[in-house]
């Protein structure tokens, strides 16, 4: 491609007749066209995973692997023993082969996900991390005072619920198995799923209540 | 119905870094403990930042490390590209003009 001189910059003013990028836009292209340019990765499959991340995997899956744990009781055993397996037999294996962990909540103990160093996260049952699971309050917060974070997420457990809080690295994501609610004898797997919240299954909520669903 | 969830990402930039990391993991070019220390650095030092741009800076400096590219590199490139996208008209595709 023959060089254009920028006859666009001859003004010397404020002015730009042509486009402009953020730095951080800047940033961002200068490092992935290099590593294009170096085979490192292809644009395609970047595309391919935003739209995976964007569309495909999400907190219904999770809530998938939930519902049917309430529903089979040997599921639920094989979910408790092996997650990263049981997860996997529904079809949701993460890409960074990350070891799964199931932790069931229970009315003497209530569990509670967060990742202290950054945000890792269970992406391939819950997609990518909410904003404030990412933010420095709940990550240092949910260990030293899981209670009073727990109700400014509008949770009050009774005081004779203990509060297990799993600490997420980058080998060992956490699931939680949240309660599964009174009134919903018979339900179909499909809508106990609905019943599943994203926040339940990082513990900081639990899961919704039948009439929900009215 | 539980409520709809916060968008996945704010601006294109956010998932474009995003997937670099994940696809360089899963080529092997680093692993996801080195990515979770290299993110958890920045982290600490987040200050103003936003989750993202830490998550870039973590990039930035992981494939330096890796020798995937140099820093000098790098700059150059934003250079290239700051100088691009202002001798592109609007509404045009912005393109790195390579000779």
């Amino acid at each position: 491609m023959p060089h254009d001189h920028d006859h666009d910059h001859a003004h010397g003013d404020d002015h730009h007749h042509g486009s402009e990028l953020s730095p951080i836009a800047l940033r961002v292209k200068a490092l992935e066209s290099l590593l294009v340019e170096k085979g490192y990765v292809e644009p395609e499959a970047l595309d391919t995973l935003i739209e995976t991340y964007e569309t495909k995997i999400g907190p219904r899956n999770g809530a998938r692997v939930v519902a049917k744990a309430w529903s089979d009781p040997k599921y639920k055993a094989w979910l408790l023993d092996d997650a990263t397996a049981a997860i996997a037999s529904l079809g949701y294996t993460g890409r960074q082969g990350e070891h799964m962990v199931t932790v069931e909540n229970t009315p003497e103990t209530h569990n509670l996900v967060v990742c202290t160093l950054c945000s890792c996260y269970p992406w391939s049952v819950l997609g990518l991390p909410p904003v404030w699971y990412k933010a420095p309050p709940y990550r240092s917060r949910a260990v030293i005072d899981p209670r009073g974070v727990l109700t400014e997420f509008g949770l009050m457990l009774p005081d004779d619920t203990a509060i297990s809080v799993w600490d997420s690295t980058a080998e060992i994501r956490y699931l939680v198995l949240p309660m599964r609610p009174q009134g919903t004898e018979g339900w179909s797997e499909e809508k106990l799923s609905q019943l599943v919240t994203r926040d339940s299954m990082i513990g900081t909520g639990i899961a919704l209540a039948p009439g929900a669903l009215l | 119905m539980s409520p709809p969830d916060d968008p996945v990402f704010n601006e294109p930039w956010e998932a474009q870094a995003f997937a670099m990391a994940v696809s360089l993991e899963a080529k092997g070019l680093f692993t996801w403990t080195e990515w979770a220390e290299a993110l958890g650095r920045e982290i600490k030092a987040q200050g103003e930042r936003s989750y993202y741009e830490c998550w870039l800076a973590a990039l930035e400096r992981l494939v330096e490390e890796k020798r995937l590219m140099s820093a000098a590199e790098r700059l150059t490139r934003i250079n290239e590209w700051d100088r691009a996208a202002k001798a592109t008209p609007h509404g045009q595709p912005i393109e790195l003009d390579r000779s």
